[in-house]
């Protein structure tokens, strides 16, 4: 049970406050709630390049590290598809250093163009590093456009192409901020050895001059229902044959949700899963298999992804899996099996909650959803599937026509 | 009016009071010790069988890495299928690494399973088959992970520039090659899991919330093993160091980033130097604000990262300058490296900058020691390199008190460009 207080400031912050005072340290998390699925299809890889230009100085601060640092704080940050999030830990007696900080980069950025001339190239630099310039890079460049025809899912948070970001100017920059950085879409959590009425006074003092803004209204195209599966086939210069297939799940918030949760840890979770025992260890046609989802907030995709052995066929490996697949669809686990991927579930859940950093940022999550309580009963959701649940998901979406297939292959 | 211009008061990290939380010490019947950090709120803890296995003691390439990652693949009662499953459906994480000197297994796990789970390790430590299937499946999965990753610019360079200085032969610089799997037998595995594990040399780390009566429920599982307790075994390995310093090799001619390198040997942690080099580390390229970072990532945009570090091993160790750049700047972030390596050893370092680096290193020490794993880590590092707790306080002393004049000898001595390899692979 993570204990918290919640108050809201009369600019539409929210502030959530979790004490613990077992660490000597603080943290100071601030969620916006704008993440790449926001950007303009024509100006990907925004939001994250946002996130670096945070860095670049603030209007009151020429340097946000060098004043943290100094204050023997340490600090980062994060882009997914759904949000943006910035925390910084550090001594606990310091922790007036973080809101002031935190709070002029809300109040407004620097938009110094020489920070933004830098940051495009870093990002670029990030974007060939992680995704042009290693083998397999593009795989979910190319997954994300089969699968997505409206949703701006259809892009990685880097973007879509180099040129999106190469080209970001500072006008836009200031638009982009001044619509997604404001208090009413931000969430603050301070979390550690802290105590509520210091954070009440330090948010007030710090946060609350700073206007309001508008609340953003998220209009995003609704993906249609697949109707027809989707394949794409590609040859590029890799060692092995990869396949990748993927279909529609439910969004962050649904029950099903929960249900494909599960399934993937049934298909893919450790060395004793499905897939893994199956395809790897019996039958030897993948020398790796996974199953995984990203927990998107909106309807997300749960996916399969392996490399072939070599001298196996595309067309048996792609067999294999759906053997596997119809396995689930045509006969229920047994209560064992279900007990082992509840079992794993909870203790992943506790080893999250070990440092005060992730439980910081798990509070802004769930109340970016809605509710930071939901942190609490979130294992209740996972122990209230049961084996029909599971085995009238895995017939919902492991529908054919639901799936999307790519096949790459070594030149 | 709220100034923001004010920056709000600190207590300086320098001025904290350090102290590293003791770690319960205690031996199973067999002398084997153990090393206990009882600490936490969440009811996980963590267990670590540490043995002296590591690659330092092959005859044979991969043979160490190999036993290591096929002992919980089987044992006279279970398949790795069942052993698997049996750990996953409590929730555990059973890994294993190998390392230079060390190879470890390691449990996770819910507090409250860790009586059933104890007992399976047991039985895995003492009973390994290493079945040749599993043998084989290994071998060609790691093959095939093997050319992936060859076509890496960052993973060559990583391979290429340990070579450079410590030679292919030694365990520092060596690295697997297809043909040394394909070398490999289930005898040769056989034999180094019985002297190096059934009958080896091993510690055992804990922490995390401890059930109760968790010294005897460790000592009925472990205590009767033939573990021959805590006799470091003595090996000796030259070290053979390369001519040539200065190489660029295009693994891809496409690559669009360069892995850079630079490298110079450098001494273990007992010599008086490394915990003062530490702070100059630190200043030069070990944190976000470090000189390399300021310089060439945040004024010049070459690149996503670049640091400095020191690659530590227990017998010696590396300074060692990593970046991926690109490739149009590769021979101009080099430049730029060896420009700051200039600035170090020519002109003093302010107040103002080492004060950071100070308060950064002291805060950054603090959350480090934060958590009950956090704790045992530290400790680990501490007992498996020979040193103990005034190892930390003198480091505490060090970074308070070293003095500009002191970095910029260490710099004199040490950030001499000559002395470094320096690869860029594409």
């Amino acid at each position: 049970m993570i204990q918290f207080d919640r108050f809201v400031l009369d600019n539409g912050l929210r502030v959530l406050v979790h004490e613990d005072p077992s660490t000597p340290m603080a943290v100071v998390n601030v969620m916006y709630d704008v993440g790449a699925r926001d950007e303009n299809p024509a100006q990907t890889g925004f939001a994250h390049l946002f996130e670096h230009l945070m860095f670049g100085g603030s209007v009151n601060i020429k340097d946000y590290d060098e004043p943290l640092q100094r204050a023997g704080g340490e600090n980062n940050a994060y882009t997914t598809n759904d949000l943006t999030n910035y925390y910084c830990q550090l001594p606990a007696q310091n922790i007036e250093t973080a809101f002031w900080l935190e709070s002029d980069r809300m109040l407004s950025l620097a938009f110094s163009e020489k920070s933004l001339a830098t940051q495009r190239k870093v990002v670029c630099e990030e974007f060939k590093e992680h995704y042009i310039n290693k083998p397999y890079g593009d795989v979910w460049h190319k997954m994300r456009t089969l699968a997505y025809t409206v949703h701006p899912y259809r892009w990685m948070t880097i973007g879509k192409e180099l040129s999106h970001v190469e080209n970001a100017k500072i006008d836009d920059v200031k638009n982009f901020f001044f619509k997604h950085y404001r208090p009413v879409n931000a969430i603050l959590v301070v979390a550690g050895n802290v105590k509520l009425e210091q954070v009440k006074r330090l948010a007030a003092k710090w946060f609350g001059p700073i206007d309001m803004g508008t609340k953003y209204d998220r209009q995003l195209p609704i993906e249609p229902v697949q109707t027809e599966a989707r394949k794409l086939e590609v040859e590029a210069n890799v060692p092995l044959d990869a396949f990748v297939k993927t279909w529609h799940m439910d969004a962050r918030l649904s029950p099903g949700y929960y249900a494909a949760d599960l399934l993937t840890e049934i298909l893919g979770g450790g060395a004793a899963s499905r897939l893994y025992q199956t395809l790897v260890k019996e039958k030897q046609y993948f020398s790796s298999i996974d199953c995984y989802h990203f927990g998107s907030l909106d309807a997300g995709l749960v996916a399969v992804d392996g490399k072939l052995v070599k001298g196996v066929s595309m067309e048996n490996a792609m067999k294999a899996v759906d053997e596997e697949i119809e396995k689930l669809k045509a006969t229920k686990i047994e209560a064992k099996e279900l007990q082992k991927v509840i079992n794993r579930t909870e203790s992943v859940i506790a080893f999250e909650d070990m440092s005060v950093m992730s439980r910081a940022s798990s509070i802004a999550l769930y109340e970016l959803l809605g509710d930071a309580d939901m942190m609490n009963t979130e294992f209740q959701k996972y122990q209230a599937i049961g084996i029909d649940d599971i085995h009238a998901y895995a017939n919902s979406i492991f529908d054919n026509n639901n799936s999307n297939t790519l096949l790459y292959h070594a030149q | 009016m709220l100034d923001r211009k004010i920056i709000p008061t600190i207590e300086e990290a320098v001025h904290f009071d350090l102290q590293l939380k003791n770690c319960d010490r205690f031996t199973l019947d067999n002398k084997v010790p153990v090393y206990a950090m009882n600490a936490g709120a969440q009811d996980v803890v963590m267990v670590e069988w540490v043995f002296d296995a590591g690659n330092w003691y092959d005859k044979q390439p991969m043979v160490a890495a190999t036993t290591n990652f096929l002992i919980k693949n089987g044992t006279t009662s279970k398949t790795a299928y069942q052993i698997n499953d049996f750990f996953e459906f409590h929730g555990a994480y059973l890994n294993r690494s190998c390392y230079n000197e060390t190879a470890s297994i390691t449990l996770h796990c819910l507090s409250k399973h860790l009586e059933t789970l104890l007992p399976v390790v047991c039985e895995i430590i003492e009973t390994s088959i290493f079945p040749e299937e599993e043998l084989a499946i290994y071998i060609q999965n790691q093959k095939q992970r093997l050319s992936v990753n060859l076509q890496k610019c960052d993973f060559i360079a990583n391979r290429l520039i340990d070579e450079y200085l410590f030679g292919i032969n030694h365990p520092y610089g060596t690295y697997s090659n297809a043909e040394d799997y394909d070398a490999l037998n289930t005898d040769l595995l056989k034999a180094f899991y019985k002297q190096y594990y059934l009958n080896g040399s091993c510690k055992i780390f804990v922490a995390g919330k401890m059930p109760t009566g968790y010294q005897s429920m460790l000592n009925k599982a472990f205590g009767t093993l033939p573990l021959h307790a805590d006799t470091p075994l003595v090996v000796e390995h030259p070290i053979v160091t390369a001519a040539q310093k200065k190489v660029e090799i295009i693994n891809d001619e496409n690559g669009v980033q360069g892995a850079i390198r630079m490298a110079r040997p450098f001494p273990n942690r007992h010599h008086p130097d490394f915990q003062k080099a530490h702070v100059l580390n630190t200043l030069f390229g070990g944190f976000f604000g470090s000189r390399l970072m300021s310089n060439i990532r945040e004024d010049k945009g070459y690149t996503y990262g670049i640091h400095s570090y020191f690659q530590n091993h227990v017998h010696a160790s590396a300074w060692m300058i990593s970046t991926e750049a690109g490739r149009d700047v590769c021979a101009a972030t080099i430049t730029e490296v060896i420009k700051e390596m200039e600035l170090l050893r020519n002109e003093l370092v302010d107040m103002e900058e080492l004060n950071l680096v100070r308060n950064y290193m002291i805060g950054s020490l603090l959350g480090d020691l934060d958590g009950p794993f956090q704790l045992i880590g530290r400790w680990k590092n501490y007992v498996l390199n020979g040193l103990d707790e005034n190892h930390f306080y003198k480091s505490i002393e060090t970074i308070k008190s070293v003095t500009p004049q002191e970095l910029q000898r260490l710099a004199n001595t040490y950030l001499q460009p000559d002395d470094f390899y320096e690869l860029v692979v594409i």
